[in-house]
């Protein structure tokens, strides 16, 4: 046996769970961390905790019972998902839904997408130990969860959209309210800033952390602000518009730094297009009816369909097969989530374990948009 | 000597940040009619739910202890997780016609997920979504209700 130098540390890799009950992998996500020391050398993560099934629960519901599961989904981009499967089967069936539902299904993705932003901004000034914004940013989302329940019933599990239309007309008070809400959070936005944006610990926590290169963004198919902090220009409301987008003009997000910083500054512009994208609207929405009249029992044409949106984490799809029958022979979702996490490990390489927890938040990941 | 300016005045920069941050802070902190959490439950006496907000599934019967249901079954098929359960029974009219009416609606809260397509997809608007929310009971077999109430009927006039 030889002896070891004595003024040589010897260290070595080791491996350390984190999840699938930390408070900052945001539910049930498991990661297999190859540490050495405090430096993150590898991220593996083990997903499944929180699998339901729902691809396949969907094979056995028929076309109208499908978008109320798919809210269980990403929850907090609700409606975007009921959306997605809505404009599926309506473009299968080519059933033409009014310029009204067009109208409102866009202030609601709109609006879903501000509640979801203003979720992440809460979290991820909590993960870098700002408690205070979470309370600031809940405030402002129970404003337009109150909207939603209003005119749906329901605050986080809408079930708004329906193949062919919308469950209910809005409600008398909506426009009313979607304009307070905008005159309110007009005036709170810039508090965001004042209190994360420029303070010295979060920028000296998300600065030039987790720079993720513009090819590396496209070849891991990172999508929806994460991919366009990156300069990878991948709005789906920009390039394959769909419902009230092509009526409306705004600017797509982009930065290209490609950092952690980035990501959080791509979000709070994207907050104030949304905002600038429900003003355009609130005021125009066309009369007519809500709902197109479908035949009792919905079936799809035989063949394969495919359609995609814009969530609030990114490309969100739907791809259906059909046999002609009253369910989908098979029911796929392409979820952001999903794609953005496959990106972790190489975003991660050789940063600390406390910049993972900045790069993690930044990415906004859903675990049950993951799971499914 | 320039690295020890710029490191003060990152110093008083870093401190004028987090001045900014407290400013918000404190102008709440002094502000206490800007506070919006719901004082429940001690407010349960006022609070009021949105007209419609999807509660549980209620069926409603009129001073008559009638209601608008026939018992054609629309609600249980459209429901996606099996929460509605309908028994019929036969029954032998005057003219010697037989005619198919409920005879119990079962409800099961438990399962039910408050999508809405019962209430939207019935012919005769017979159940409608009730605004309550506290649902939290002792034993689960109290969450399976039979909707129609004991003794009901149909009423005159609601089409078949």
């Amino acid at each position: 046996m030889q002896e070891a130098e004595p003024d040589r540390i010897e260290t070595q890799e080791y491996l350390v769970n984190m999840g699938p009950q930390h408070p900052s992998t945001h539910g049930v996500l498991r990661l297999l961390l190859k540490l050495e020391g405090e430096i993150v050398h590898h991220v593996d993560p083990h997903i499944g905790y929180i699998h339901s099934g729902i691809e396949k629960m969907c094979e056995s519901l028929t076309y109208p019972q499908i978008p109320y599961l798919t809210d269980r989904m990403d929850y907090l981009s609700a409606h975007m998902n009921e959306e997605v499967v809505c404009l599926c089967i309506e473009n299968a069936l080519g059933v033409e839904v009014p310029d009204r539902v067009k109208y409102i299904r866009t202030i609601f993705s709109e609006l879903q997408r501000l509640a979801s932003h203003q979720l992440w901004w809460c979290v991820m000034g909590m993960d870098l130990g700002a408690l205070t914004t979470f309370f600031y940013g809940l405030r402002d989302r129970e404003k337009i969860l109150d909207i939603f329940e209003e005119t749906c019933g329901a605050r986080l599990t809408l079930h708004y959209s329906i193949p062919g239309g919308l469950m209910f007309d809005i409600h008398p008070n909506f426009q009313k309210r979607v304009h307070d809400f905008l005159n309110y959070f007009r005036k709170k936005l810039p508090e965001y800033d004042q209190l994360l944006t420029g303070n010295v610990i979060f920028q000296e926590r998300t600065r030039g952390i987790g720079i993720f290169p513009k090819e590396a963004v496209i070849n891991y198919g990172v999508t929806g602000p994460s991919g366009r902090a990156s300069g990878f220009s991948c709005d789906v409301r920009k390039h394959l518009p769909y419902s009230a987008y092509p009526f409306v003009s705004f600017q797509e997000a982009l930065d290209d730094r490609g950092d952690t910083l980035a990501r959080y500054q791509v979000r709070i512009k994207e907050m104030w297009e949304s905002m600038s994208i429900i003003e355009q609207l609130i005021d125009n929405i066309p009369e007519g009816d809500v709902q197109v009249k479908m035949k009792g029992v919905v079936k799809l044409p035989e063949g394969e369909y495919f359609q995609r949106v814009e969530s609030a984490r990114g490309d969100f799809g739907v791809f259906i097969i059909s046999d002609g029958k009253k369910s989908p022979y098979r029911l796929k979702f392409r979820s952001p989530g999903f794609s953005n996490l496959s990106a972790l490990h190489a975003m991660s390489k050789g940063w600390k374990i406390a910049d993972l927890v900045a790069i993690m938040s930044s990415l906004d990941l859903v675990i049950p948009d993951i799971d499914r | 000597m320039s690295a020890i300016w710029k490191y003060i005045s990152d110093v008083l920069k870093g401190i004028w940040t987090l001045i900014q941050g407290m400013r918000i802070t404190g102008y709440y902190f002094f502000r206490p009619r800007l506070i919006v959490t719901q004082q429940y439950p001690e407010n349960r006496r006022t609070l009021e739910m949105f007209e419609r907000f999807r509660g549980e599934v209620t069926m409603p019967h009129n001073e008559n202890n009638e209601h608008r249901c026939t018992g054609c079954g629309i609600c249980e098929i459209s429901c996606p997780n099996g929460s509605i359960e309908i028994i019929t029974a036969t029954v032998l009219l005057p003219d010697g016609k037989k005619k198919r009416i409920i005879d119990k609606h079962i409800y099961h809260l438990g399962m039910c997920s408050l999508c809405n397509l019962c209430v939207k997809n019935c012919p005769s608007d017979a159940i409608v979504m009730a605004q309550t929310f506290e649902h939290a009971v002792w034993d689960r077999t109290q969450l399976t209700k039979v909707l129609n109430r004991p003794g009901s009927k149909i009423m005159e006039g609601v089409k078949e």
